[in-house]
């Protein structure tokens, strides 16, 4: 490659996302052997769940907020948004229970840390929007309540929970971009610096293989 | 499921059978996560 | 941790920076998401077919009126009086500098203004009654209700409160005789408009053709009783953990326990800034939640506690 090209702004990127992250390291097909217990699914099993709210929530898009009421196939849909984001919440708090107990922020991690315990309540206002917007009792309820808590600090002025078509595309639009931008900086900063290794507990552990020649230090 | 729920009553705290049973799963989850064994993989050579 | 030495910490910190220079293993991550994807779409189906949804239908104004005129009466007339809850919220619905919740000395409820403003005798009533045509006992109701001075306005309706208070169930057809002025007709006739579900649309539309913003009839119907004493049957109150739970037998939103476990005790639970309190605390927990790995203690709790010998057992078992 010319030194010209080097300079290009398109190259400059594609080179910086390439050392970050090689293909390897991005889709690696090996983990460390300390990768094996089943609370390392729940990660996977989160994003799973993630998807499924996402392609529940756009099929209850397609028909609009009000289709669930009337129709039994909106029901079932409805239905499926409901448990799919109940199983996201269930496995992201066991997620959660275990990188808390794996001291997973160690080793420079401390911000997939952050960007997954942000991504956490970021998810609870997506929920939280969604209730609002479910045009039923609950949305009344909720938002009569959730107004004294809003308001009471001054946010409600503007987070208006009483107007819904605000809620409505907060719900639809707004937080699940900024969820999804955390979810994907989350997954690939677990890429990029791999998952963490144990608790060292014993002083002078075997002497270690030497790394493979296509690791890539991070 | 749309009939009131039952709620159980403990000083001051007051939970429905449902969040219990989902908050006891997620507990037995976890601890099952934790004890039961993964099947290994195969090693590189 | 005291165990080991300064330079031995920093040589572990040092590793576990470093890319794993120990075992691998194959782990097929493209399968095990899907795999994971089969048992989350297969489970959420089974729930879904199983369990199904809620989906308790919204309270109209109108069946609010039909269901509890009593409750619908003395509301309005609170809303007249200027005694709701709404008419005494202050920010952002009604200017009022002595109303508000408080965090300590700072009055953060009125820090954003009143944004969406409300005027309670005018929005709610006066307004919609206004628009009645054909009913000449209304029009001169009104007349003379806005054509009479502020004390008398407030005698009036004062006095009717205070009758429907102590009348049997609130019924306005059992209330003692009394100088009420025109208060009565006023609040019989808005009870009418609801009934007939002129009022639902009324409130709604009062800013335009399309209109999302459901602040009028929500805070209106929010500040009777009939709204909250169905809420609380369904355990949905705030001093029933109600922000955990669902209608019906559906579990709710478990992972918001803390939230509404404040409520329960004091100081919080006899505070008047009781919401402001408890969402500055939660948002303190929650800084404290995303700061952890920085926060000395807290992040040591992995350690001592020991939970990661039964993750990583096959790993100290192999590297004795």
């Amino acid at each position: 490659m010319s030194t010209t090209d080097d300079r290009m702004w398109t190259a400059r990127l594609r080179n910086r996302a390439t050392r970050a992250l090689p293909p390897e390291q991005l889709m690696p097909d090996r983990q460390p052997a300390y990768v094996a217990s089943w609370i390392y699914v729940f990660g996977v099993a989160t994003l799973a769940a993630l998807l499924i709210v996402l392609v529940s929530g756009a099929a209850l898009a397609l028909e609009g907020p009000q289709w669930y009421h009337g129709s039994p196939e909106g029901r079932f849909v409805n239905s499926l948004h409901l448990w799919s984001v109940e199983l996201f919440f269930f496995t992201m708090v066991i997620h959660l229970w275990g990188k808390f107990f794996m001291a997973a922020w160690r080793g420079r991690r401390a911000m997939t840390w952050v960007t997954g315990a942000v991504a956490f309540l970021g998810s609870i206002g997506t929920a939280f929007t969604g209730y609002l917007v479910q045009s039923n009792f609950d949305s009344q309820w909720i938002a009569g309540q959730a107004k004294d808590g809003l308001n009471s600090v001054g946010l409600g002025a503007w987070f208006n929970v009483l107007n819904y078509g605000q809620m409505l595309l907060y719900h639809v639009v707004l937080f699940p971009l900024v969820l999804g931008f955390l979810v994907i900086w989350h997954v690939l900063l677990v890429r990029r610096r791999g998952v963490v290794p144990p608790f060292e507990d014993a002083p002078a552990t075997a002497a270690e293989p030497a790394p493979a020649p296509e690791e890539v230090a991070s | 499921m749309d009939h009131p729920g039952t709620y159980l009553h403990w000083g001051v705290i007051q939970i429905s059978v449902a969040n219990l049973i989902v908050i006891g799963l997620m507990l037995l989850v976890f601890v099952l996560a934790l004890v039961l064994p993964f099947p290994r993989g195969r090693q590189r050579p | 941790m005291s165990t080991l030495t300064r330079e031995r910490r920093a040589q572990i910190r040092a590793r576990e920076r470093q890319p794993w220079a120990g075992e691998y293993r194959r782990y097929d991550l493209v399968k095990e998401f899907l795999a994971a994807l089969g048992v989350i779409t297969l489970l959420t189906v089974v729930l879904a077919v199983v369990f199904g949804s809620p989906d308790k239908h919204a309270i109209s104004l109108a069946e609010w009126a039909r269901n509890a005129p009593n409750d619908f009466v003395t509301t309005a007339v609170a809303e007249l009086d200027g005694s709701s809850g709404t008419a005494t919220y202050g920010a952002p619905y009604v200017n009022d500098p002595t109303a508000g919740q408080k965090l300590g000395p700072l009055p953060l409820q009125r820090f954003g203004g009143v944004r969406e403003p409300v005027d309670t005798a005018q929005d709610f009533v006066l307004g919609p009654l206004s628009t009645v045509t054909g009913d000449p006992a209304l029009r001169s109701a009104l007349a003379q209700y806005q054509g009479a001075s502020d004390d008398q306005r407030k005698a009036w309706t004062g006095a009717y409160a205070d009758a429907l208070g102590k009348a049997p169930d609130s019924d306005p057809a059992k209330v003692a005789t009394g100088d009420y002025g025109p208060v009565p007709l006023l609040a019989g006739r808005l009870l009418d408009l609801a009934r007939s579900g002129g009022l639902d649309g009324q409130l709604l539309s009062s800013g335009g053709f399309y209109q999302t913003d459901y602040a009028k009839p929500l805070l209106f119907i929010a500040d009777g009783t009939y709204l909250e004493d169905q809420a609380r049957a369904e355990h949905l109150g705030g001093d029933q953990w109600g922000m955990m739970n669902e209608t019906g037998r559906y579990p709710g939103q478990a992972w918001l326990w803390l939230y509404p476990f404040w409520y329960q005790i004091p100081p919080f639970s006899t505070s008047d800034n009781a919401d402001a309190l408890v969402w500055a605390l939660m948002m303190v927990l929650s800084l404290a939640l995303v700061l952890l790995p920085f926060i000395p203690g807290l992040r040591s709790i992995p350690r001592a506690t020991r939970v990661y010998r039964l993750i990583w057992r096959e790993h100290y078992r192999t590297n004795r």
